[in-house]
This record gives C-alpha cells, sequence and structure tokens, in this order.
C-alpha cells in the first residue's frame, strides 16, 4: 500500500533528515516507526501524508504518487486517503467535539445528514459521545486524542498515520488510545505509527522498523 | 533591556507583517498630513492668505494728470503703514500669434521686487519674477498665461510672460519693472495702504474719503467678500473630507497598534514565563508597537509632504489664495498624533496582555481568548453553507474589537467613496444646468450682420426652413432694477424660451410679456420674493413669476424681449428639430440664407470643476486604499494568530484555494456590515455638505442636484464595501494558502 523508494529530505543547509530511505508497508498491516528524537521520524510521516515533499526518490501510497501531487491535489488526497492523529491533538478550540469530528467530511463537502450519523457513530464507538456537544479545552487528554481519532477516521480513510498519539498522554490515558488502535488495527484499518513507546508499539504493531539519522536501522 | 529587545526582535523576523503594518500606518499618515493640510487650508483661507502677503486694506489709483509723484507719496502719512508709489500703465495684450483674438486690457503696476515691499508682498506660483524691460508676470486668474510665452501688445511691441503670481488684495493684473511700466505709457501711481482699524465698511469709508477725490480706491473689504462667495464653496467640502481622512487614519493605526500587541501575546506568555515584570512587558509592547509605527510615520509625511504639493496647488486655486508651503507643524503635528494614537490603542492591549495570567497567554495561538464567538461558531457549522466559507465567516466573532475596528474602517472607505461620487454628480449636474440651452436644442443660429449693416431676421429664415420643429431666440440685455446700485443682467427671449428646459426652484416660466423670470442671485441681491412686482426705467412693472436655477450664483433675470420695447439685442436661436430631420443637410440650408449656424456643442467642464474633480479623486483614492491596507493588516495579523489552526486543516483535506476562500470569507461580514453603514453615513454627509457649499456660495441648488443616487447605485456602493474588505485579504489569503501545512502545525 506505501512505497518509499530511496527517499532524501535535506532542509536548507543541514544534514539530510532522511537519507536514501526506502521502506514498504502493505495493507492491514499496523507498522511502527521508532528511533531517537531528531532520527526524521516525523519527517517521513509527513511525506506520507503529502504534507511535506521529498528532495529525492518517490513516495506511493495506493498507487498515487504522492511527491508528485500539487497542493490541491495533496489536499484532495489527504481527504480520501489519509487520517492524520497528532501528538498534541490539534482540535481546533472553538469548534464543539462534533464540529471537529465532521470537519474532514464538510471540507470533502459530504452530505450533510450522512456525516452527522457517521460522527454519531465514531463518538459512540470511541466512547466519547457523551462529550458531543463540549468543548476540546474542557476534555482530559485521553479523551480529546480520541475525539482526534474521530476526526481522522471521519472519511474512512484507508490509512491511518498516528505521530506519537500516547506522547502527551499518562499512562491510564495511553492504555485507551492503545486499546482503540488494536481495535482499528483489528477491523483491518492500515496504521502507520510513530513512538517512543515501546510497550505501544510491541502491543499494536505487526512490524516495527527503526530510524537512525534518516536511514532504517539494520538488525 | 535585554527582554524587550527578545520581544521586539520576535516582531522583526515576522516581516511580512512588520511590512504591513508599516505600509499601514505610513499611508495612515500620509492621510493625516494632507487631511491637516486641508483643514488648515480650509479655514479662514481668505483672511489667512491676506495676513501671510501683509495684503493691502486699500489700494489707490492717482491719475498723473492730477497727482504728481510726491503727493502721491505725501499721503503715506495718513495711514498706519503705506507703500508705493509705484507706475501704472493700462495696456492691451494677447499671445503672440492669436491675430484673430482681440487684446484683453490689463492695469500694469511696475514693482521691482514685491518680496521687499512691507504690504501686499505678492507671491510667486511659478516662474520668476521680472528682470529687466521686456519681461512681465501675470496675475493669476481667468486669463492664464503660462510662461514662457511670447505676448503681444496694442502698440506693437512684445513682452515675454517669465512668470505667474498671486496679490490676495488684487492689486494688479500684471506686473512689470517700474522702467517697463514708465515705456508702457504711464498713466499713474499706486499706493498701497495698511491701518489699525479696517474691519468696518464705515472706518474704511472714512479712509478712502481722507484719501481726497483725487483718488480712485478699492477696498480690501469688496476684495474680501468676492473670496467668501469662491471660498465657502468648498469650505464644507474640504472640511468633510479632512475629517473623514483624519478618524479613518486613526482607526487603521490604531488597529494596527493593538493588533501588533494582541499577535505577540503568546510570546509575551513566554517572557513572563521566564520572569518578565508586567511593567516591562508594557514597556516591551509599546516599544513593539512605536517602532514599525515610527518607521510608517516618518514614510508617511515624507510621502504626504510629496503630494502636498499639487493638493495644496489645487486647493489655493479653488480659493484663489497662495499655495501653503509644506508646513512642519503639520508634519510635527501628524507624526506626534500618530504616535499618540500607537501609544494609546498599544497600552490597553498591553495590559491586558501583561495582566493575563501566563498560562493563558502561554495558550494564545492555539486558543482564541476565552469562549468568545462560539455561538457564531455553532450557527455556522449548523449552516448549509460550504464549511470554508462557513468557518471564514464565524472566525471575526472571536475577536470582536477587531471585527468591530474593521467595520469602521470598511465603512469610512465606503463612506468616502459614496460621497466622493455623489459630490462628482452633484457637480455634474450643477454645470450641465449652465448648458441646458445648447442641450436642449441640436442647432444655433448666430447673429450675423449683411454686408449692408443691416441685422437680417434669422427668425423668418428658420420658421421658413422645412425641417424646424420648435425654436426660440434669446440675447443678452442690461435691465435696470430700482432699488439695485447696478444694472441686472439679464437674458431676454423671444417665442417660446421655456424649451432651453432650466429646472425651476420655485413658480413657473413667464408665458408673457411684463412676466420675468430670476435667478436666486436676483431675490437675494433685491429682497424681493416670487409674486413681487419690480420697476426700473426702459420697462414696465415686472412681476416675478418663478425662480430658475441657471447653475450660477449670478444675479439674472430672464424675460421676454416685449417686455423691453427700446431694445434691440443680438439674437441667438436656438432651434430644434423635427424629428427625422438630417443636421448637416439643414445646417446647409441655412448657411445658404446667409446664417452663420452651427450643431449644438455643451463645453467641456470648467476649470474650477476639473480641479475639484482631480482633488476628490486624489483623496478618495487615498482613503479607499488606507482602508484596503487597513482590513490587509488586520487580516494579516488573523492569519498569523490562526497559522496553526490553518495547518490543521489542511492537514485534513483543506485544498489551497479553500483556505484563500476562507480567509477572504472571513472579512465578509465586515465587509457587508461596514458597507451597508458607510452608503447612509456617505449620503448623509453628501446631503448636508452639498447644499452648505451651494449656501455659501448664494446658490440654492434643484433637489435633481442633490437626490443623485440612484437605489442601483446605492446597492452596488454598499457591495463595493465587501469587495473593499475582499480586495485587502487578498494577498494575505493568498499567503494563507501557501503555508506550507508541515511548518504550520510546527509553529506556535
Ligand atoms: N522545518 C524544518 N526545518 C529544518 N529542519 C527540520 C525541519 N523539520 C525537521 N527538521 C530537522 O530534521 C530532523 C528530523 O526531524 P523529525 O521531526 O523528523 O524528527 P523526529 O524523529 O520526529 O524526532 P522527535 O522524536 O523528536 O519528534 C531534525 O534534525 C530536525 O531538526
Ligand atoms: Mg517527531
Amino acid at each position: 500500500m506505501i512505497d518509499v523508494v530511496d527517499v532524501s529530505r535535506r532542509y536548507e543547509g543541514d544534514r539530510a533528515a532522511l537519507d536514501h530511505l526506502s521502506l514498504q508497508v502493505a495493507e492491514g498491516e499496523c507498522l511502527a516507526l521508532l528511533g531517537p528524537s531528531g532520527s526524521g521520524k516525523s519527517t517521513l510521516l509527513n511525506l506520507i501524508a503529502g504534507l511535506d515533499r521529498p528532495t529525492e526518490g518517490s513516495v506511493t501510497v495506493g498507487g498515487t504518487r504522492v511527491d508528485r501531487l500539487g497542493e490541491a491535489a495533496a489536499a484532495r488526497y489527504r481527504r480520501a486517503t489519509i487520517g492524520l492523529v497528532f501528538q498534541f491533538f490539534n482540535l481546533l478550540d472553538d469548534l464543539t467535539v462534533t464540529d471537529n469530528v465532521l470537519l474532514p467530511a464538510q471540507i470533502a463537502g459530504r452530505p450533510a445528514a450522512g456525516s452527522r450519523r457517521r460522527a454519531h457513530e465514531l463518538l459512540e464507538t470511541l466512547g466519547i459521545d457523551r462529550h458531543a456537544g463540549a468543548y476540546p479545552g474542557r476534555l482530559s487528554g485521553g479523551e480529546r486524542q480520541r475525539v482526534a481519532v474521530a476526526r481522522a477516521l471521519m472519511n474512512r480513510p484507508p490509512l491511518l498515520l498516528a505521530d506519537e498519539p500516547t506522547g502527551a498522554l499518562d499512562t491510564a490515558s495511553g492504555a485507551e488510545v492503545r486499546k482503540l488502535l488494536i481495535d482499528l488495527h483489528a477491523d483491518g484499518q492500515t496504521i502507520v505509527l510513530v513512538t517512543h513507546d515501546e510497550v505501544l508499539a510491541e502491543a499494536v504493531a505487526t512490524r516495527t522498523v527503526r530510524l537512525v539519522d534518516g536511514q532504517v536501522a539494520v538488525g | 533591556m535585554s527582554a524587550i529587545r527578545t520581544v521586539v526582535r520576535g516582531a522583526q523576523r515576522r516581516r511580512v507583517s512588520t511590512i504591513v503594518i508599516v505600509a499601514a500606518t505610513a499611508m495612515a499618515v500620509t492621510a493625516t498630513v494632507l487631511a491637516g493640510l486641508l483643514l488648515a487650508a480650509s479655514s479662514a483661507p481668505f483672511a489667512n492668505a491676506f495676513a501671510g502677503q501683509h495684503g493691502a486694506h486699500l489700494t489707490a489709483f492717482f491719475d498723473s494728470a492730477k497727482t504728481t509723484k510726491d503727493q502721491a507719496a505725501a499721503t503715506a502719512s495718513q495711514a498706519g503703514q503705506a507703500t508705493g508709489p509705484f507706475p501704472v500703465a493700462a495696456t492691451g495684450i494677447r499671445p503672440e500669434g492669436l491675430q484673430g483674438m482681440p487684446f484683453t486690457a490689463l492695469r500694469v503696476v511696475g514693482r521691482a521686487d514685491p518680496g521687499r515691499d512691507p504690504i501686499d508682498k505678492v507671491s510667486l506660483l511659478s516662474g520668476r519674477w521680472a528682470r529687466t524691460t521686456g519681461e512681465i508676470v501675470m496675475a493669476r486668474g481667468d486669463l492664464r498665461i503660462a510662461p514662457g510665452t511670447v505676448v503681444s501688445l496694442e502698440n506693437g511691441s512684445t513682452l515675454t510672460v517669465v512668470g505667474e503670481a498671486r496679490s490676495i488684495s488684487q492689486t494688479a493684473q500684471a506686473w512689470v519693472t517700474p522702467d517697463q511700466a514708465a515705456a508702457l505709457g504711464q498713466t499713474g501711481w499706486q499706493m498701497l495702504y495698511r491701518y489699525a482699524d479696517a474691519g468696518t465698511v464705515a472706518a474704511m469709508t472714512a479712509h478712502q474719503t481722507a484719501l481726497g477725490p483725487a483718488a480712485q480706491t478699492q477696498s480690501w473689504l469688496g476684495v474680501r467678500d468676492d473670496a467668501a462667495h469662491r471660498t465657502q464653496l468648498f469650505v464644507p467640502l474640504l472640511t468633510a473630507f479632512g475629517l473623514i481622512g483624519l478618524a479613518l487614519a486613526a482607526l487603521v493605526i490604531g488597529n494596527v497598534a493593538a493588533g501588533t500587541v494582541a499577535s505577540a501575546t503568546r510570546r509575551i506568555g513566554v517572557m513572563k514565563a521566564l520572569g518578565l515584570t508586567p511593567a516591562q512587558v508594557v514597556r516591551a509592547c509599546l516599544v513593539q508597537a512605536l517602532i514599525p509605527g515610527m518607521i510608517g510615520a516618518v514614510l508617511g509625511i515624507i510621502a504626504g509632504d510629496l503630494l502636498a504639493v499639487p493638493l495644496t496647488a489645487d486647493v489655493a486655486d479653488l480659493f484663489g489664495t497662495v499655495p501653503m508651503s509644506v508646513t512642519p507643524w503639520v508634519d510635527a503635528l501628524a507624526v506626534v498624533a500618530a504616535v499618540l494614537v500607537i501609544a494609546a490603542t498599544a497600552a490597553p492591549a498591553a495590559w491586558r496582555a501583561a495582566r493575563l495570567r501566563t498560562v493563558d497567554a502561554l495558550a494564545v495561538g492555539r486558543t482564541p481568548l476565552s469562549g468568545r464567538g462560539r455561538l457564531a461558531a455553532r450557527l455556522a457549522a449548523r449552516s448549509r453553507l460550504p464549511r470554508p466559507l462557513s468557518l471564514g465567516l464565524a472566525q471575526p466573532f472571536t475577536r470582536p474589537a477587531r471585527l468591530l475596528a474593521m467595520l469602521l474602517t470598511v465603512a469610512f472607505g465606503t463612506a468616502a467613496a459614496t460621497f466622493a461620487i455623489g459630490l462628482a454628480s452633484s457637480l455634474r449636474l450643477v454645470q450641465a444646468a449652465d448648458q441646458k440651452p445648447a442641450t436642449s436644442a441640436d442647432v444655433v443660429v448666430y447673429p450675423s450682420r449683411d454686408a449692408d449693416g443691416s441685422v437680417p431676421n434669422p427668425g423668418a429664415v428658420i420658421a421658413a426652413t422645412p425641417g424646424t420643429g420648435s425654436y426660440y431666440g434669446r440675447g443678452p440685455a442690461d435691465i435696470t432694477i430700482d432699488g439695485l446700485r447696478e444694472a441686472a443682467r439679464g437674458t431676454v427671449t423671444t417665442g417660446d424660451a421655456s424649451a432651453a428646459g432650466y429646472e425651476m426652484l420655485e413658480g413657473r416660466w413667464y408665458t408673457a410679456p411684463g412676466e420675468a423670470v430670476v435667478t436666486t442671485g436676483f431675490l437675494t441681491a433685491t429682497g424681493k420674493h416670487i409674486g413681487d412686482t419690480v420697476t426700473g426705467t426702459g420697462h414696465g412693472p415686472l412681476t416675478l413669476v418663478g425662480e430658475v436655477f441657471d447653475g450660477s450664483a449670478n444675479n439674472h433675470l430672464y424675460t421676454d424681449v416685449a417686455t423691453l420695447p427700446g431694445l434691440r439685442a443680438p439674437f441667438e436661436w436656438y432651434v430644434k428639430l423635427t424629428p427625422g430631420t438630417d443636421r448637416a443637410a439643414y445646417l446647409q440650408t441655412l448657411t445658404s440664407r446667409n446664417l452663420m449656424a452651427e450643431a449644438t456643442r455643451a463645453e467641456g467642464a470648467d476649470g474650477t470643476l476639473i480641479v475639484l474633480n482631480s482633488l476628490t479623486a486624489l483623496l478618495t483614492a487615498l482613503l479607499v486604499s488606507v482602508a484596503a491596507l487597513g482590513v490587509l493588516n488586520a487580516v494579516v495579523l488573523d492569519s498569523r494568530d490562526r497559522v496553526h489552526d490553518i495547518g490543521v486543516q489542511k492537514s485534513i483535506g483543506m485544498t489551497p484555494k479553500q483556505t484563500a476562500f476562507m480567509v477572504i470569507s472571513s472579512v465578509g461580514v465586515a465587509g457587508l456590515i461596514g458597507g451597508v453603514a458607510g452608503v447612509p453615513a456617505g449620503y448623509l454627509v453628501h446631503h448636508w455638505a452639498v447644499p452648505a457649499m451651494a449656501r455659501g456660495a448664494g446658490i440654492r441648488l434643484p433637489d435633481s442636484t442633490i437626490d443623485v443616487f440612484a437605489p442601483t447605485l446605492l446597492l452596488t456602493l454598499a457591495l463595493a464595501g465587501l469587495i473593499l474588505a475582499a480586495a485587502g485579504a487578498l494577498l494575505p489569503a493568498g499567503w494563507a494558502a501557501r503555508t506550507r501545512t508541515a511548518v504550520a502545525l510546527r509553529t506556535e
């Protein structure tokens, strides 16, 4: 499903954040990316999500050459293909939980009634329907991250990308999110997960890849 | 103060918003300088210009046949202050090469260097003063001859125009060197006087009498009243523009300053977490707002001074005064005002930032302050509008103060545009009234003489020519009216002259000899009313049956030629052709019958109108640009605050186009409401200023010249607010659309 071939990403003047890296992810897989801080994990995730472009090499997701997409095409690709979950949730604080979850569908111009039903289902499934009308500022970290996951899943993306989804959470909340990811994967969701959390990687991932200095570490 | 430097440096790194702040402040200060100049120039323009030139209270002419130079000079002892005698000559000039043109009679005074004379320090408007014989300096007036032109005199010699000058006391129509004046054929001497008591007619009359019967005098009071007539026309107009400009500039500068501080709130939070005291925060904020503000102010002053040159020249021509030089005190005042406004708006914002709990300040940038605007966000989310549009529309409600400021900015811009468009239309209609005879007819036939000198009767010829629909003749006449010092300028007509289409302010057009229609100026001069009867020599009693608007402030009377039996006026005939008549063929027929005829055409706009239109256009363009820059600045600040949110929205699939659309629609509410509020404001100012202008000039305007706004025009103008706001948001929308998502998400 994901085919990253010989990709490098250099920021101006600096050494490469990613250095001739190649990586494949199959459908239904849950891949955990591990590695020290600054090793290029977030950079790789951004490339897959079409948020950034490689300096060289190619990124193909579901048959689409992501590295060749223009800004508008990349946005449409994200709507259809990618769900993103961040370490710091990145919810819009002036929208209610429901409105946050609805946002991807609304931006994509999906019919309102169907989207509402879907959002309600997701909130129910993720156990946060109690907070549907609340603003993110009032929720706990674990709850916020579940809202973020709900928003990521809103458009039924084939690929879920999560960048340290438990990084900002305490142990209990982290466990909630871990359980959630396990369930999702069990339902066949393809996931790429960046984490420092070995326990999380162990519990969820079908495969682990370790990055060091922008390259896949051997062994 | 290194902490302050850190905060300030943060601001410098945000290059785009700094440039916008500088530009917005610069434009606003430019507007302030020009508005200040307008207000200064419009306050007592005659009095100031008269004082500036140390004008002559009394100008006296002594015939050299009756008075010697010494006798003229001796009169100086009667006044508080006097200068002269200067040799005076009367001559006729015309630009060289224009043989057909009549000579224009000029009163020419010989003065070596008016700047050194204690009274009537004439101001040069262009070129230089006359240095030798053969040179002449023209007084700026109705007759304008550019420096460099050679003029012929009646005696066959020539003079070169070397400059244009203006004497507020109107002491001469042209100046030459004293030697040249003698050479032109001196007719007398000019003396100029100033008195301690010159304010009343009685005092001036006493001074005039004291000079003896040999002196022909001109009092400054008459000159002043003439000037007031001219000046009062434009004072309310320019004052209105000046005030709108000042208000708009203050609004934009204030908004810029407050926005600068607000966008630094998060950095302030960090600094506070590291130990900055609230007092230090306030100081840092003020410095941060003042630095780009000061840079902008200096640039604005430079631009304002440059633009002031054409502006003050235009204004001086309108007022018949001398252009104000670039006045340091207006500049200084503009800078002080800008700094005060910045400090006054930045301080409360800074104080709020200083008192904000550090944790809250840290959260700013991700979170809009408190829960404001949530209702709007909820309503927008429920609406069926496309999501980028509804997100944009709800956005400004999280910052009500900024929304209000933007709304006012748009309202001022729209009001200025509405006012300017209305003014231009009104002036065009007033001007058009003057042209009514020409525009309401197809052909005009001029008076001509047959070879034997007899005046043929064109009326009979016109009546007999096929194609003639209706026609009437009109000609000038001086009509003496009891109670008026001078004869009224009149127009006598024959045939149905109501076809000229003048608009009636009151009453009706005359239908019989013995009836007359008059202008507002006539009623003012005679103190009569419609329905009254006036008498005079050369005609029987005249009943005033109507008040007519002919676009002028003159004292004028229209009546049938039969009212004045003794009069033989040279008539112009205005003909309306029957539909389908070929005008060229018709003209040819008249020419073949020895009549001088041509197609009617309206004359071009007069000089005053052109000056006024260019002035209005300049000021409107400036005010609209200031408003657009104000919007631009607000949107840049807002997009900065929201850069993280924009990143999030992009990460879940918002395209650049949708992002741009969202940013532009974020000004939609302000644009729409601002436009809808600005149009009535501009409308009211127009409906106040234009009649006030006219009243000052002694004109009563028909409603048709004031009700110039068609409903569709008003609607268009209201929507123009939206367009103005969208134009201001266009650039930042583009920037927001291009923001790299990965970068935006990293931004804190
Ligand atoms: N926008 C940028 N400009 C310059 N350098 C960048 C940028 N983004 C990332 N880098 C650099 O690229 C390298 C990889 O960064 P990246 O964020 O991918 O690391 P990471 O593995 O996600 O680290 P962490 O576990 O701390 O999140 C780092 O050295 C970082 O400094
Ligand atoms: Mg990272």
